[in-house]
């Protein structure tokens, strides 16, 4: 229940800071990648901000014995990039510039634009089911 | 199609702060990464232990973006007519490709770079590029064809 509850409230914080920077917002994102238009560079920002809070404070969170709801921290264990990394990468990428949506803004574009959200997600649901039924044996 | 969005520095680094706050949380409560592509698909296919949390963590963010966005003035005008074969082939790729690399813009992008993994350095520097890319070709091809 406890970690149902911090859960919870992470995705509020989550979605809150989706809208509020703009992530959201599939014109502002391609804005941002778009280099040859009307170029926006508030993402550089969001992603700044995020890094360095999170930086910050997952040192503070990892001086803890353990996590409050939890046993231990799980955090991958992988370290050296692959070529599923970096197929993987490119893919998204290309999706990404594409549309203009990542994974987190397009789950919030479902209570933002439904019509176009509609078509993504499933979409992407149906992308990460193809992968993990062609998973080898992961 | 292309509409200008003006520069929002501040509500950049007021949403990106929330963003980082979350993972924090989610860090210090839960011990996981706050990679939205890896919480869908685990929710989806993954142990039905594991699922609720995850499914909390979808429901808080759906809530929280519809209310902030229809309650407040970070609201912004959402997208239409947008092409739907690109709708389509966009979230397929996303989906595929996040799930193949392990990771998303939350994944890799925050907390990938926040703890320092050369993985998702590298992640990050190849899905950054591939979406810079593509976007310019998508959006000036025609000025660039003879």
């Amino acid at each position: 229940m406890k970690r149902l509850l911090a859960a919870t409230l992470s995705g509020v914080l989550f979605g809150a800071g989706l809208v509020i920077s703009g992530m959201s917002n599939p014109n502002k994102v391609l804005n941002f990648l778009d280099l040859a238009g009307p170029w926006d560079p508030s993402l550089l920002l969001v992603m700044a901000a995020a890094v360095m809070i999170t930086f910050l404070g997952f040192r503070l969170a990892w001086r803890l014995q353990r996590p409050w709801c939890a046993e231990s921290f799980q955090l991958p264990s992988a370290r050296r990039p692959d070529l599923r990394l970096l197929v993987g990468a490119a893919l998204f990428g290309l999706g990404w510039g594409l549309a203009g949506y990542c994974p987190g803004p397009a789950l919030t574009a479902l209570v933002i634009a439904p019509g176009e959200a509609g078509l993504f997600v499933a979409a992407m649901l149906g992308g990460i089911a193809l992968n993990h039924l062609t998973r080898a044996g992961s | 199609m292309i509409e200008a969005t003006p520069f929002t520095p501040w509500s950049a680094l007021a949403g990106g702060g929330l963003i980082g706050l979350a993972a924090v949380i989610l860090m210090a409560s839960l011990g996981r990464i706050a990679g939205v592509s890896s919480i869908l698909g685990q929710a989806l296919f993954g142990d039905s232990g594991e699922r609720y949390w995850r499914l909390g963590f979808i429901a808080g963010m759906l809530v929280s973006a519809g209310l902030v966005f229809h309650f407040t003035s970070a609201g912004f005008m959402a997208r239409v007519d947008y092409p739907v074969g690109l709708l389509l082939a966009g979230g397929l790729l996303v989906g595929y490709g996040t799930a193949l690399g392990s990771g998303c813009t939350s994944g890799h992008g925050v907390c990938g770079l926040a703890r320092l993994s050369p993985r998702s350095l590298i992640a990050t520097l190849v899905f950054m590029l591939c979406g810079v890319v593509t976007a310019i070709i998508l959006r000036h091809a025609g000025a660039l064809l003879p």
